[in-house]
């Protein structure tokens, strides 16, 4: 855990980011501004229909087609990726980025052998054959600590478990020596034990690699050991931007207050995060105010009308007026 | 696919073929009243009844006809026609060219067609191409195929003269006069399973497209002809494969209405005469060469399915 002052520079800055669903819906994400230090991990947290997803997929241009961004730029070492040309979008992809899905089992082709699927970025971004690219996918597959690679080079992922079907998404993930990993909800689809082992791995190659991740997650155990900064998204837009330790021992949203009283024992519980009563609203039907208002603790007559996004310092960002103001301090997980 | 399956799926195409065998043999047997008079018709003599009897050994014991007739059958004997005494099996050989020559055409013709049109329109969902492509399916589907066949010859051999309406030529005779006869017979009876190849491909190309691996691959950078041939394609084609199995032994059955449209004496005219002469050992001989056809055709299939879908290949 770095401290937030930390000078390392940004690899991955997204700012404004705004998504809307074309003539239908507007602002299913909205004004998402943060960023991803070099060799850092910055976590995406928040409930279920926040706009994670949406945020992570919109980097590399892979949105679904019905949705658009409107507005933002998503500089990735220096360009706007969101200006790029396809072509020049497609060398990005599964070079110096590399994504992590969710389901391991449907995220790989299953008509593909497991060697190729992980030799495929090689052959695409290095112009490698086959012969090379495959003896390269089998030292990636004794990297993410699959026995016997080199009989498993030629498996197809249905002869494989869930844990070695990710270990596989992140040997292709990697195939490249990414620079920035963007993992969405790696563990969610995978038996506890098995999670551990994945994000120990995870762990291992962001040292090993000095991989900057960007890492969607449920799971604040998971935010604490392995994050530095962490970006609370709630209903479309960001509620908190702070680092881990701001996070934990200074939470400057409500909302983020809540999700740590939701898991009580950090680092253990590893529930999905919906024990706060009430449900995140959909953008068509955001309060004009604060959009947690309804559903906040702290809630006060202002609340409802004005929303604010105030600066706390140390790249520190709250959208809650009270505690901007001084006017209410929040608990934290690791106090009291 | 492992060798036991392919031995598994062998026996079980010999088992199919053996039943057919029997069903076939029994044909003669299931004719109501004495089979050597119904076969031979009202104004035989004694002496025709008698000769069709002996010719058929209808005078043995069921189980010794059975026997001796699946041993000739074995042997490449399908026995003779009743009426010019010709070997079946001479009959078969010299009408079934044109008859397969035009059903593999139509074979290709459909999957050339069928897949590429389904492809495309899969690919770019709701544009003007995929309108049209889905258009012409329908049409292609709803369309007889020996109206089709009219409509062919009126346009390319009636107001143009390009090609031979009627009559089929042996390779033997020159390329291009083989080709200018087996052209239209083969559109005509493709191109209703190109329709069908074309809306199974489209439906399929546009559910993979949805898939999470197409993603994935994007991320990894994959995209265009890359993507589309072993990301998308390998997938869809699984059960395309299917639908064309099925599509195949039809095929072979619409060539006899083909054959009729354009005069060409394939199998379908010496089957058609053998049911109307009541000639059995020819209808007997067609029916086993179809069975034949038919459990091949699944025998392929299923060794496509599985080297296409590894899921199957290790099962
Ligand atoms: N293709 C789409 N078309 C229309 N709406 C969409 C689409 N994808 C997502 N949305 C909407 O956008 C909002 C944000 O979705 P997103 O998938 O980004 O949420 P998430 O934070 O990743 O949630 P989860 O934790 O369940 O994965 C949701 O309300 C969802 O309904
Ligand atoms: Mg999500």
């Amino acid at each position: 855990m770095t401290p937030g002052h930390d000078t390392a520079r940004p690899l991955l800055s997204v700012e404004g980011l705004t998504i809307d669903l074309p003539g239908v819906q507007p602002g299913l994400v909205e004004d998402v501004t943060f960023q991803v230090r070099e060799g850092h991990c910055t976590a995406l947290i928040g409930e279920s229909g926040c706009g994670k997803t949406l945020t992570s997929m919109s980097i590399l241009g892979l949105l679904p087609a019905s949705v658009r961004v409107s507005a933002g730029s998503v500089w990735f070492d220096g360009v706007d990726l969101l200006t790029r040309t396809p072509r020049q979008l497609r060398r990005v992809r599964g070079g110096p980025v590399g994504m992590i899905f969710q389901e391991p089992m449907s995220s790989l082709n299953p008509t593909m052998t497991v060697g190729d699927q992980i030799a495929e970025a090689r052959r695409l971004h290095l112009g490698e054959r086959r012969k090379t690219a495959l003896a390269r996918a089998r030292e990636l597959l004794e990297r993410v600590g699959i026995p016997n690679a080199a009989r498993r080079i030629g498996a197809y992922p249905h002869e494989m478990s869930g844990g070695m079907q990710q270990r596989v998404m992140i040997a292709a993930a990697i195939a490249c020596e990414p620079r920035l990993i963007i993992a969405d909800e790696p563990t969610t689809a995978l038996d506890v034990t098995i999670q551990a082992e994945i994000l120990a791995l995870l762990r291992d190659l962001q040292r090993d690699l000095d991989l900057a991740v960007l890492l969607v997650t449920h799971d604040l155990g998971v935010v604490a050991d392995f994050c530095d900064d962490v970006v609370v998204m709630y209903a479309g837009h960001i509620a908190e931007r702070t680092t881990v330790d701001g996070l934990f021992y200074d939470p400057a949203h409500p909302y983020s207050s809540a999700l740590l009283a939701a898991v009580p024992q950090v680092g253990q519980a590893r529930s999905r995060l919906t024990v706060i009563p009430g449900r995140v609203p959909s953008a068509g039907g955001l309060p004009a105010g604060c959009r947690f208002e309804p559903r906040c603790a702290h809630a006060q007559s202002p609340c409802g009308e004005r929303q604010p996004d105030v600066s706390l310092g140390d790249g520190r960002r709250t959208r809650c007026g009270r505690v901007a103001s001084g006017e209410l301090t929040l608990q934290g997980a690791l106090r009291g | 696919m492992s060798t036991r399956m392919i031995i598994r799926r062998l026996g079980g195409g010999l088992l199919v073929l053996w039943l057919v065998s029997i069903l076939t043999f029994l044909l003669v047997h299931l004719i109501p009243g004495d089979p050597a008079e119904v076969i031979a018709g009202e104004n035989a003599s004694q002496a025709d009844v008698e000769r069709i009897r002996t010719e058929l050994g209808l005078d043995r014991p069921v189980l010794t006809q059975y026997v001796t007739w699946l041993s000739g059958v074995l042997r490449g004997d399908l026995g003779h026609s009743l009426f010019t005494g010709k070997s079946v099996v001479t009959s078969i050989a010299e009408s079934a060219p044109p008859t397969l020559v035009i059903t593999i055409m139509a074979i290709v013709l459909a999957v050339l067609v069928g897949v590429s049109a389904g492809t495309v329109a899969g690919l770019t969902q709701g544009s003007r191409v995929d309108r049209l492509v889905s258009t012409l399916a329908t049409l292609g589907i709803a369309m007889p195929s020996f109206w089709l066949a009219m409509v062919l010859v009126s346009i390319f051999s009636l107001t143009n003269p390009w090609l031979p309406a009627t009559g089929y030529a042996d390779l033997g005779e020159g390329f291009g006069t083989w080709l200018s006869h087996v052209i239209l017979p083969s559109t005509a009876l493709g191109l209703a399973t190109a329709a069908e190849l074309a809306r199974h491909t489209r439906g399929c190309v546009a559910d993979v497209l949805t898939r999470p691996y197409v993603r994935t691959a994007r991320a990894r950078g994959a995209s265009g002809a890359w993507l589309v041939r072993r990301h998308i394609l390998r997938n869809a084609a699984i059960p395309v494969v299917t639908v064309l199995g099925l599509q195949a032994g039809r095929l072979l059955g619409g060539a006899i209405v083909i054959e009729a449209v354009f005069g060409i004496s394939g199998l379908g005219t010496l089957a058609v005469n053998a049911v109307l002469q009541r000639n059995y050992p020819v209808i007997q001989g067609y029916v086993l060469l179809c069975a034949v056809v038919v459990v091949l055709l699944n025998l392929i299939v299923d060794l496509a399915y599985g080297w296409i879908n590894p899921k199957v290949r290790t099962a």
